[in-house]
């Protein structure tokens, strides 16, 4: 069975249509490489799939491990093993990164009927997995976000995305303002992931990180649908020529 | 310091959103008629065993006070109170002698999570930064008020051998007349408002706290009040008195049980700062604020202030205010002497038909005093909330200073925030300072924590708390932690 289907996915903000008729499929396993232009639909797209209420489905179904995705809650779909790193990660002032990771990790446990971690288990877990993505102590003590810069949020993204240990992984321009060095061990984390169960779909501008992290599948979207489907030489192509060759595929 | 609690131990613990203090304790006890007039006041003083010019201080406030016309309220509504239908006396009956708690009252307490026993209170699963640090113990010495009388004062005699006093109200009008006397009504004059005329009149118990020159008190003084026998009210009268150079830090709790009726608290708590002291007084108030259609629940009518009299004196109120159907209080600071400072630090909350009205007075008089406010207001469900506040700067307060910023965050479309800042600044060397804000909770927050598996009601308590942190992490240890439950409790299904 394959883990996520999308069929025709139409969907609106503020009245506004942005995605006309998405068809996607990925597999247990599989990495996928989402790319296209500014504005085409890209992170409507994982806000779609993670639930975020701002945006509206208008047509089409999403079925995630053989469910409904659409009518689970957006703390279900994470509770199930889906992941977003943020294209724009959210400030929360007052809240502490360690209080929110350990209410986040043992909701996803209580979910799973497993008991809570105790304060000793959840700091042990804490401190592993910050060293997967080298994230500094003095971050995971601050308020979530708060005062990080462009680089640091997006490596607490991956942070999270390691104490989560998600099936699905969306991965929305995690790659942007990271230093090479953040790059690298960003993609390491990632890579560590990797299992014949879990799968990811990256989302990005760069040929950096698909160089890292491998995507079986390249997906061109354009004006809020899939144009363009096909294997790491697709990518290779729109970093030669861009996407103007895409475009006018599409038009003409 | 303390870092702060850790807010999500304390959501784990939440599992209804009831008021969970309801309970009442099945104990014997004397209330004396209901009504209000010349002879209960006296009934009163008889009772607790006063010296005449105790008596004659309440006959004079009581006659003061049947003249008074009731009040015009602020932003809340109050149904009129019916004085003849209040018993203005009731205290627990089993006490024969200080140190001899009925059982029934100990366990009262246990339930509330305050300790009777003077031994170290170990705290929760709480810490600083906050799992890094282990399990903190500290000391706290407790005085526990039920209806009008106090129960039982701890650690009374350890704190004795730096002469601090810290006993019932009560008591100290026994033992330490010429204290009291020296400082009642020195604040808050008996005249100074209809409900301190009536406090002034017929209080019950309290506590009374002195700090002699030059200590540093080396625990936390803490006063519980319950209210427990209905058709009575609470008439809490509390002084506190740091002499030069002394510091303290007091905190005040507060619950009743679920009635169908309105009970009325209304207090008077007077602190005085002398020359270069320090007092710190929290609240982390909890009376049963009514049932989901605003039946029943504590009117809390309070006069609180503070008389920095002394240069370099400091003062500092803290209060976390989710109970109480209707609150009406106004912490306020005079600061008289040269460089005194005051402060206040307010979180409130108000959930289904509960209304708050409160805020603080800042009355420079000294030269180079400052003063600065921070309050958060949090509403839900259809309830009213407003801060009320006042900056004054006489004329001859000379390189006056005040901050203040003052938020209020909407939960739902049909609660109500309003803000009511006074100046009154009549010293062009005043530098006066003013932030507002008002918001709605923020979606792509609560949307960013769901995303990682957070339930949205747990969410949006993660965020209020995050949202009142500045103001809960002023409160000792111990406080902080109840107030963070207290704040999830009182906010549970609350966004619409
Ligand atoms: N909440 C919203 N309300 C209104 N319009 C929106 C909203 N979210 C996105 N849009 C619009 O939908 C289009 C697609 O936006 P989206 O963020 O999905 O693009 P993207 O492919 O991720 O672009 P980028 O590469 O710049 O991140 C844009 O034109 C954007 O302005
Ligand atoms: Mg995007």
């Amino acid at each position: 069975m394959s883990l996520l289907e999308i069929h025709n996915l139409h969907a609106s903000a503020a009245g506004k249509e942005i995605l006309r008729g998405i068809d996607l499929t990925i597999n247990p396993g599989e990495v996928h490489a989402v790319m296209g232009p500014n504005g085409a639909g890209k992170s409507t797209l994982s806000a779609i799939l993670t639930g975020n209420p701002q945006y509206e489905v208008t047509q089409g179904e999403i079925l995630y491990k053989g469910r409904n995705l659409l009518e689970m809650k957006p703390e279900e779909r994470a509770w199930e093993g889906l992941f977003l790193s943020f294209q724009y990660p959210v400030e929360i002032p007052g809240v502490s990164m360690v209080n929110f990771m350990r209410t986040a990790v043992n909701a996803q446990r209580e979910y799973r009927g497993l008991p809570a971690l105790t304060a000793t288990e959840f700091l042990r877990m804490m401190r592993e997995k910050r060293a997967v993505v080298q994230l500094d102590n003095k971050l995971a003590n601050r308020s979530v976000n708060e005062g990080f810069s462009g680089g640091e949020k997006k490596r607490n993204e991956i942070f999270q995305m390691a104490m989560l240990e998600p099936t699905l992984s969306i991965l929305d321009e995690t790659d942007s303002g990271l230093d090479v060095d953040a790059l690298r061990i960003v993609s390491e984390g990632v890579n560590r992931l990797k299992s014949a169960e879990r799968s990811s779909i990256v989302i990005t501008h760069y040929q950096k990180l698909l160089e890292y992290v491998q995507p079986q599948f390249v997906h061109i979207v354009y004006r809020g649908r899939i144009v363009k489907s096909g294997g790491p030489e697709l990518g290779d192509r729109i970093f030669a020529e861009g996407f103007d060759w895409v475009k006018q595929e599409f038009e003409g | 310091m303390n870092n702060g609690p850790s807010s999500e131990d304390v959501l784990k613990d939440l599992t209804s959103s009831e008021y969970k203090y309801g309970f009442t304790t099945d104990i014997e006890t004397d209330i004396i008629p209901k009504g209000l007039n010349e002879d209960v006041v006296r009934l009163i003083s008889a009772k607790k065993q006063e010296p005449d010019w105790m008596l004659q201080f309440r006959l004079d406030a009581y006659r003061y006070w049947r003249q008074q016309p009731v009040p015009q309220w602020g932003h809340v509504k109050v149904d009129p109170i019916d004085y003849d239908n209040i018993s203005f006396y009731a205290a627990p009956r089993k006490k024969a002698t200080v140190g001899d708690v009925d059982p029934e009252i100990i366990k009262t307490f246990d339930k509330l999570g305050i300790p009777l026993h003077e031994r170290d209170m170990l705290l929760g699963k709480t810490s600083g930064a906050e799992l890094s640090a282990v399990e903190t113990s500290s000391t706290m010495a407790v005085d526990a008020i039920v209806d009008s009388a106090s129960q039982k004062t701890t650690y009374r005699d350890k704190l004795a051998e730096l002469g601090i006093i810290f006993c019932s109200f009560g008591e100290a009008v026994r033992e330490y007349p010429d204290l009291v006397r020296k400082y009642l009504g020195k604040v808050v004059p008996v005249r100074d408002n209809y409900y301190s005329a009536l406090n002034s009149a017929v209080f019950s118990d309290g506590s009374f706290v002195y700090i002699p020159k030059g200590v540093r008190c080396p625990m936390e003084l803490a006063s519980y009040f319950r209210i427990n026998s209905s058709g009575t009210g609470q008439f809490e009268r509390t002084l506190i008195i740091a002499d030069e150079e002394a510091y303290v830090s007091y905190l005040e709790g507060c619950t009743a049980p679920m009635r169908d009726e309105n009970q009325l608290h209304a207090a008077v708590v007077e602190i005085y700062v002398h020359e270069r002291a320090e007092v710190k007084y929290s609240t982390v108030q909890n009376w049963y604020p009514g049932d989901k259609l605003g039946k029943g629940g504590v009117y809390n009518l309070v006069t609180k202030r503070a008389l920095c009299a002394g240069d370099f004196s400091k003062v500092s109120w803290t209060q976390v205010e989710t109970g109480s159907a209707i609150t009406w209080k106004y912490p306020s600071c005079v600061l008289r002497g040269d460089n005194s400072q005051g402060e206040f630090y307010s979180v409130a909350v108000t959930n289904n038909y509960q209304e708050a009205d409160t805020g603080t007075k800042m009355i420079h008089i000294g030269r180079n005093t400052r003063s600065r406010i921070i309050s958060k207001g949090i509403s839900a469900g259809h309830s009213q909330n407003s801060y009320r506040g006042m900056v004054k700067v006489l004329p001859g307060a000379d390189g006056v200073r005040n901050y203040t910023q003052c938020d209020s965050l909407l939960l739902s479309k049909t609660c109500g925030a309003h803000t009511f800042p006074i100046m009154d600044i009549q010293n062009p060397t005043a530098i006066i300072e003013h932030e507002a804000t008002t918001s709605k909770i923020n979606e792509d927050q609560l949307f960013y924590c769901q995303q990682r598996g957070i339930k949205e009601e747990d969410a949006v308590s993660l965020i209020v708390g995050g949202y009142a942190k500045e103001v809960v992490q002023k409160l000792p240890m111990e406080f902080a932690v109840e107030a963070q439950k207290l704040l999830s409790l009182s906010i549970e299904n609350s966004v619409g």
